[in-house]
């Protein structure tokens, strides 16, 4: 009895969070027109080739999504790997040497945790179009790059392994790089997978930083360039192609999600506690 | 790179031999940044690929930088590192920002007079180049792509309400009776919609009554104006769309373009937009619609004059290290696309005005407007006499933020939170504040 | 803790270890110290869009925000949707999962099917819903609209908000089911068998024994929950609503925006970017008081 209430409250909120998907999923079958009139239909429609090729292959008054994926992806990943490689020697220099000012380092890298992008828009506008960066894939790659989540969490790992570790590699006459490369970054392993996971969607999903900074229809990042497919009105929305271009979008950040769900939630949570 | 190019010319020039050394040299690269998105951009794009076509010296790169108020910041952005594009494509409302800041863009008419290329500004409608011009007359940018405000009614609503389709409502008592009884005859599911609310109902609205939007001729003479569109026509106006909403005969279909789908998509039968707007109703309504010019309130005194204009144009951006070839490229340039038959073929395919007198010749010659008189109905309009200093234009700086901020207080008046004349109030004093920061940092 | 310390640093070299802290410096102070030096410097002065004039003005412009009754409108506004957004997907959150833990089978499942929306982007999200809603394009609202409900948006401040208060909502759920289960599932069997064997019913347990050992936790979501619904929610608004109709969704995020990037007033903008960071670094802090841990 009480199972089956749980199972009927559980059931109606996954149905919940899904049923926007699902519409859109049946958007991207019919044709815009009718779409656009208002008379959208209830069962799927016969335009998912027509809307899917549309979007990929032309998009809607934006680059082509294959085009767009392509930017997301490249910046997805160049955040994640930056991220992780700043993350992985900051952490390693802040656990395992000793150095004079080490705490000004610190509290420097500490600092960024307490500023979003967003709420240093307009100023970091100005410094990376000032030093050239504007409409290029540094600029929407580097700026995101200060961040201290991914530097604490590694400094907490590191500082969790055994202290024996780093003995032995010192009797062995390791110098540090060495013992870096062969001993710290294999164990580092699964740390940084997950650390991965949790960055690749923060990067894929950025919306403001992009929206600013690429003025260029073909730098434009997927999920910026489906709400510009949107507009401002000035013709009917192409609603089948945007609906098949939305779907694109937010398929791949969830696909690595529940792929790599243990992974993703682990890293998920060391990375924001 | 830049300098070797200017080096050659030089030498060029020295030995005598410019025929040789042009075809060594690159050719020039003039940059331009547009908004427009297909199919319009296709002008832009195909102005390019004939001006690069006609000639070997310079070679014009047109580059999509989103949305007007997304290259206006790129543009920005772009003058404050150091880089501007050669020539920007930038909305009407942009006018006195980009014409405000010294040495941000060079005027059209001195550009054309340091290459020594005639010019003739006057060729333009008198609307037209007063709303680009300086007090003084001299043109600052080439006007591209420029409609004016008029009415579009769907014809078969019109029938059904028992109304006669060719003979539309002129003025605005006119056009309540018209949308009450479609409403009653439940021809469409509302009477009235309105695209770009803050530019067509108030800036449009007081330049045809021939009432000022703002003290110092719109802002024309000075930084120092001040904002006076909270008079009673605005005000009533602004109390009559509330009101007309209230009682089903208007729907608000949001800003900017917004409003025109609940027009194409059948929603409203009388529909106050951008003349342009036109190619998109031919493309996407299913039902016959007809166009005519801009209602009035028929008790103010000597209204209607003629209407203002709104639109694009294109600004020759400058820059200290910028050279006189690059000048000459964009000049040429403005040149080759101002010919009469070119100005014609892409404003008479889009719908928007033709620009200049010999554009607007060179299509009656050719019958256009013999096949298409609804295309007469923005010309006559906007040419209907020589401007006043009511409905030249206007120019005043912050505009972008005064036109959201009279749209913040329409929409507050729709929401039935104060009446029209509170709202022009506010945003007078709200407006009035964006003037006085514009002055305090633009120097003359 | 020293003595340990020194420990675990073998390393005494001088120059390597800055040699690897040098790409993290960099990036900080380029994209972060920079910007926020320059933010604080130009809060102070007012300046045309191109940057060409530059008048110091002191504190005016925030004065200007102080007396501006739309800004301080913003503020409550903020304020009121994130506790909103927050107390919403906390509660549905931390419900949901105290179902999978206690109620359900087959919870790797349920865990799927509830954390998937933590991957899409909230303007995605929005996007989404919107074309659920919509007026007159959605299923939903046109449906609405025939049902002579006054289903509009677009001019209904109202509704507007409270959509952009519901979708922010929505997505956020899923974040704050992959903690509270997360964490639930690290609490001790043996404390929830010997309340069974007491007799407790499982909302009993829920409430006497489960939310009070997951309250860190909780506390920690609150922070993290408030500071989603102050900046992420850009995304969302800027899809949706624009900040409108007349003003009914504009968040101090999008007000910065706004006033930086289309109406160019960098010093206004400038100032709302330092009372960000005064709100932003209020609510970290609160965050390292709530994990009870220092930097």
């Amino acid at each position: 009895m009480k199972r089956s209430l749980a199972f009927l409250t559980l059931s109606v909120a996954a149905f919940l969070l899904l049923a926007p998907v699902l519409v859109a999923l049946l958007g991207a079958t019919q044709p815009s027109e009718v779409i656009a009139r208002g008379s959208m239909a209830w069962l799927p429609g016969g335009e998912t080739a027509r809307n899917l090729g549309e979007a990929l292959t032309q998009g809607a008054g934006t680059a082509p999504v294959w085009r767009l994926l392509l930017n997301s992806a490249v910046m997805a990943a160049g955040i994640a790997a930056g991220k992780i490689v700043l993350s992985l020697l900051s952490a390693f220099a802040l656990v395992y040497f000793r150095v004079r000012g080490r705490g000004i380092a610190f509290a420097l890298i500490f600092l960024t945790l307490l500023l979003p992008v967003e709420v240093r828009i307009v100023p970091t506008y100005d410094v990376v179009v000032k030093m050239g960066l504007s409409d290029s894939m540094g600029g929407l790659i580097l700026p995101l790059l200060a961040s201290a989540t991914g530097t604490l969490l590694l400094r907490q790992f590191m500082r969790d392994l055994p202290r024996e570790l780093v003995d032995a590699a010192r009797i062995d006459g390791a110098g540090p790089l060495a013992f870096f490369w062969h001993i710290l970054l294999p164990l580092s392993r699964t740390s940084v997978a997950a650390l991965g996971v949790v960055l690749f969607v923060y990067g894929w999903n950025q919306y403001l930083w992009p929206l600013l900074i690429v003025t260029r229809a073909e730098l434009d990042t997927v999920i910026v360039a489906v709400v510009k497919m949107i507009g401002t009105g000035e013709a009917m929305s192409d609603w089948g192609a945007i609906m098949a271009a939305a779907i694109l979008a937010l398929l791949p950040p969830v696909i690595v999600v529940l792929a790599l769900q243990r992974l993703f939630v682990r890293g998920l949570i060391s990375a924001e506690k | 790179m830049n300098s070797t190019r200017r080096g050659l010319s030089a030498l060029a020039g020295g030995i005598a031999l410019p025929s040789l050394a042009r075809a060594q040299a690159q050719p020039i690269e003039i940059s331009l940044w547009f908004s427009l998105t297909r199919p319009l951009s296709d002008i832009v794009e195909g102005f390019a690929r004939d001006f690069n076509a006609s000639q070997t010296r310079f070679r014009v790169v047109p580059t999509f930088k989103g949305v007007y108020p997304e290259s206006l910041a790129a543009a920005i952005a772009a003058v404050r590192a150091g880089n501007p594009p050669h020539i920007l494509h930038a909305a009407e409302i942009a006018t006195a920002t980009l014409s405000s800041a010294p040495g941000v863009a060079k005027p059209v008419q001195d550009l054309f007079q340091e290459a020594g290329i005639a010019f003739d500004a006057d060729d333009y409608l008198p609307a037209i180049r007063q709303y680009y011009s300086t007090p003084q007359g001299k043109l600052l940018a080439i006007p591209f792509f420029v409609p004016t405000g008029v009415v579009f009614y769907n014809k078969d609503a019109f029938r059904r309400a028992g109304l006669d389709p060719d003979r539309p409502p002129t003025t605005w008592s006119g056009v309540k009776e018209a949308a009450e009884r479609i409403v009653a005859a439940r021809a469409a599911a509302t009477g009235i919609s309105t695209a770009w609310p803050g530019m067509l109902q108030l800036e449009h609205l007081l330049a045809f009554h021939n009432q000022p939007y703002a003290t110092r001729g719109n802002g024309f003479q000075g930084l120092d104006a001040e904002l006076v569109f909270n008079n009673p026509t605005a005000a009533r106006h602004f109390q009559n769309l509330a009101d007309w909403q209230r009682a089903g005969l208007f729907k608000y279909g949001g800003r900017d373009f917004n409003g025109d789908s609940v027009f194409v998509s059948g929603e409203s039968a009388i529909h106050i937009a951008a003349s342009s707007v036109q190619l998109r109703i031919q493309r996407e309504a299913n039902f016959a619609s007809g166009i005519s010019t801009l209602p009035y309130y028929d008790d103010v005194p000597g209204a209607p004059v003629n209407s203002i204009i709104s639109g694009s144009n294109f600004w020759s951006l400058a820059h200290p290290r910028r050279t006189a070839d690059e000048y000459r490229g964009v000049a040429e340039f403005l040149r080759f696309i101002t010919q009469p038959q070119r100005v014609f073929a892409y404003t008479s395919e889009s719908w928007v005005l033709p620009n200049t007198r010999s554009a607007f010749e060179y299509g009656r010659a050719q019958g256009f407007y013999d096949r298409t008189p609804d295309a007469l109905v923005a010309y006559r309009q906007v040419t209907k006499q020589e401007p006043t200093g009511n409905s030249r234009g206007i120019r005043l700086g912050g505009l972008t933020e005064i036109r959201s901020i009279v749209e913040e207080e329409l929409e507050r008046t729709l929401q039935g939170g104060q009446t029209g004349q509170q709202a022009l109030d506010r945003a007078r004093t709200r407006g009035n504040q964006v003037l006085r920061n514009f002055e305090r940092t633009a120097r003359r | 803790m020293s003595r340990e310390a020194a420990a675990r640093e073998p390393f005494g070299e001088a120059v390597l270890p800055w040699l690897l802290l040098a790409p993290q410096l960099a990036v900080t102070g380029i994209f972060f110290l920079w910007p926020a030096a320059w933010a604080f410097w130009q809060s102070f002065h007012i300046s045309d869009a191109f940057g060409t004039s530059l008048i110091f003005v002191g504190l005016e412009n925030y004065v200007l925000l102080a007396e501006d009754p739309l800004y301080r409108d913003a503020v409550v506004r903020s304020f009121v949707f994130a506790s909103l957004v927050a107390g919403f997907a906390l509660g549905v959150g931390v419900g949901l999962a105290l179902l999978v833990e206690n109620g359900a089978r087959r919870k790797r499942v349920w865990q799927a099917l509830l954390t998937w929306p933590y991957a899409l982007a909230p303007a995605t999200a929005g996007v989404l819903w919107l074309f659920l809603l919509h007026p007159s394009v959605g299923l939903i609202g046109t449906a609405l609209v025939r049902a002579d409900t006054g289903w509009d948006w677009r001019i209904n401040g109202t509704q507007a908000f409270l959509l952009v208060v519901g979708i922010a909502a929505w997505k956020q759920v899923a974040y704050n089911f992959i903690f509270a289960f997360a964490a639930l599932l690290a609490l001790p069997r043996s404390l929830i068998e010997a309340a069974e064997m007491d007799g407790a019913g499982k909302a009993r347990i829920a409430w006497s024994i489960q939310l009070p050992l997951i309250a860190p936790t909780l506390f920690f979501l609150i922070v993290v929950n408030l500071v989603y619904a102050f900046f992420d929610s850009f995304g969302l608004i800027h899809a949706l609503t624009r900040g409108g109709p007349a003003n009914a969704t504009e968040t101090l995020v999008y007000r910065a925006f706004v006033d930086g990037h289309v109406n160019h007033d960098l010093g206004r903008s400038a100032a709302q970017s330092v009372v960000l960071l005064v709100v932003v670094a209020a609510l970290t802090l609160l965050q390292f008081r709530a994990m009870g841990r220092r930097p």
